[in-house]
């Protein structure tokens, strides 16, 4: 072998060398930003069984769980974002008290997808409802439409966000029904936070999960059901 | 030469007045660039109010838009001479609306940068997206019909282009109606009778604007109108009026009539502070009574009657916008019929709005862009109506 050959060859082997170690990391980076490739199955709907019979007035703690979890700042003027909120009821003829956890009710026909221009607003195959913050031009129409006042809309410049919660000034955002945690097998932070397990968080077209099994088993009701939105939370004891 | 001075002067007034136009535009813009910088916390919207000042120019001007085409219509759709001279006018006035109205809209959104995005994704289901094509397709109408009326070679063209336009109006402004009408849980909205109230309204407040810009540009060339010209267009006025009122009557009282509407209309009609206000006053009184006695009884004489009386219109209009769009919103959603509620997010309570200095220079701003767009396209070409006496005499006589 000539020496030129050699020469050669040693080239080949470092360039080669050199341009695996390059393109290396970014394919790993590239890999871990995909994530997993499994998509979301229709076999799946998340959903949600709260109990306000077990829901105590003025705690907060699903409240402040989720504000932590996704980056809120937790304040409650009329222009802060409140993804979840607890609200008090008083029935207006028998005077019974109670209290409960409100948020996007993650509904089956969610009129906030059908009315966003954009496709921004919509609804994953396993029903959870989700705001795309690349495509929302923030016209605000989903927040007009939305009969739960789930939604808010962003006033000022963020800071601090969190990295699997991507938010924008300018947008709408609700509740994800922490739609990280949930890819990854863990519950909303919500529902874990509940120091009275008064959340049930589980897949309602299993019929062997523990939510399947309650719904059938108590009395439970959705939200406005006379809209026929077919709700993925419902709730016990209203 | 002092003869050329009243010319000289009232061209140097011309330029004063496009001056002080793009002036109001200019804040209008400057306002829209801080609601970008510093987000809609500058304004008075917030997450209960999500539709301000901004919204009740826009909607205003939207609606104003496709109604003044009436004028256009009544000319080349029903052959009525009178209206027919007028119908590049109304043309104009129709496209220079619709230009500063959808660019307030257009620049109150959250990121109105991304405007691409509402160009290049349709959601089929959102009545949005289908006024994106509804708008942007009554621009290209609107703007062939004016080429077949003012080319004299596209002429025999102008009747099927007008009638496409009369046709494609309707469903504008039907579109416009069905944006609020398609808001299933809201108490103020959602109901079949929006459409065709806005429809009846744009009528009425098309004409109005039309009656304001057209005696502004015969004041200024010393044109003088002819009577039997105001005596129609008063008295079309007059029944436009009526007929927007029967319908938002007909509005409330349903709504009165359903006991759980009862507590909404009640907020509205007397117990919500500004909205009630607005409503009997604005609306009712300025928008309607006012209007409606100058026409039957001229006392101003008849021209200056018509005009003092279309401005009444456009003052209504806005006041009967604001109280619908904001007192609309201001009412809470109510979630949990039969439960008295509350909490941190303003559930069962009446929304606060305080309109800001923001919007409301952006929503002037999409006023100066309709008046700047008019007053340079009457400069430049031939908008005025010139009514030949012989034809006011045969307008009147169809």
């Amino acid at each position: 072998m000539s020496d030129t050959d050699i020469q050669r060859r040693q080239f080949l082997k470092t360039s080669v060398g050199a341009a695996a170690v390059a393109i290396a990391p970014g394919m790993l980076l590239f890999d871990m930003a995909h994530g997993k490739t499994e998509a979301v199955s229709s076999k799946v709907r998340w959903g949600m069984l709260i109990d306000t019979a077990n829901c105590a007035e003025g705690c907060n703690d699903c409240v402040n769980a989720c504000n932590k979890e996704n980056g809120l700042s937790g304040g409650l003027s009329p222009t802060d974002s409140q993804w979840m909120r607890k609200v008090e009821l008083k029935d207006m003829r028998g005077g019974r008290a109670l209290s409960l956890p409100m948020m996007c009710q993650h509904c089956a026909e969610p009129p906030c997808v059908d009315v966003c221009p954009t496709a921004a607003s919509f609804k994953r195959a396993d029903g959870i409802v989700l705001v795309d913050k690349h495509l929302c031009i923030g016209c605000r129409y989903c927040m007009m439409a939305c009969p739960y006042k789930a939604r808010s809309f962003v006033h000022e410049p963020l800071h601090d966000q969190k990295p699997d919660v991507p938010r924008g000034k300018g947008t709408v955002e609700s509740c994800t029904m922490c739609v990280h945690r949930v890819d990854k097998g863990q519950q909303p932070a919500c529902a874990e936070a509940c120091p009275n397990k008064s959340i049930l968080f589980g897949n309602l077209n299993d019929p062997d999960s523990e939510i399947s099994k309650r719904i059938r088993s108590v009395a439970s009701t959705e939200v406005r059901a006379d809209l026929g939105l077919n709700t993925g939370i419902r709730y016990q004891g209203i | 030469m002092a003869s050329h001075s009243p010319s000289q002067f009232k061209n140097r007034l011309y330029y004063a007045l496009v001056a002080a136009g793009g002036l109001v535009v200019l804040l209008g813009l400057y306002a829209a660039h801080m609601m970008e910088e510093h987000g809609h916390i500058i304004t008075g919207m917030n997450n209960q109010i999500v539709w301000g000042l901004p919204h009740v120019f826009a909607i205003f001007l939207i609606v104003a838009a496709s109604g003044v085409l009436n004028v256009a219509s009544i000319g080349s759709v029903f052959g009525k001479v009178a209206y027919k001279v007028r119908a590049p006018l109304a043309s104009l006035l129709s496209i220079a609306m619709l230009g500063g109205g959808l660019t307030v809209l257009m620049l109150d959104l959250g990121r109105p940068d991304r405007i691409i995005v509402a160009a290049t994704h349709y959601n089929l289901t959102s009545v949005f997206a289908w006024n994106v094509v509804l708008y942007s397709g009554m621009f290209a109408a609107v703007a062939l019909y004016l080429w077949t009326m003012m080319e004299q070679r596209m002429n025999p063209w102008s009747k099927p282009v007008g009638l496409f336009v009369f046709a494609w109006r309707f469903i504008l402004t039907t579109g416009t109606g069905l944006i609020f009408a398609f808001l299933v849980a809201r108490q103020a909205y959602g109901s079949a009778l929006l459409p065709p109230m806005f429809i009846v309204l744009s009528f009425a407040w098309g004409l109005a604007v039309f009656h304001v810009v057209q005696s502004a540009i015969y004041a200024w060339n010393g044109k003088a109108y002819k009577p039997e010209i105001v005596n129609r267009m008063k008295n079309l006025l007059g029944i436009f009026i009526i007929g927007a009122l029967y319908l938002v009557a007909a509005y409330h009282l349903t709504n009165l009539y359903f006991a759980r509407q009862s507590e909404f209309e009640h907020f509205i009609l007397v117990s919500g502070g500004i909205y009630p206000q607005l409503f009997w006053w604005g609306y009712g009184l300025l928008g309607n009574i006012l209007p409606l006695a100058l026409i039957i009884y001229p006392v101003l004489g008849k021209t200056k009657s018509v005009i003092t009386a279309s401005m009444l219109v456009v003052l209504g209009g806005f006041a009967l916008l604001y109280v619908f769009i904001i007192g609309g919103q201001a009412f809470p959603l109510n979630i949990f019929p039969g439960y008295e509620v509350s909490s941190s997010f303003g559930d069962g309570q009446i929304g606060l709005y305080k309109p800001s200095l923001p919007e409301f220079l952006l929503g002037c701003g999409g006023l100066g862009i309709a008046f700047l767009i008019t007053t340079v396209s009457v400069r430049v070409l031939n908008f005025i109506p010139h009514d030949k006496p012989t034809i006011a005499g045969q307008g009147t006589t169809d």
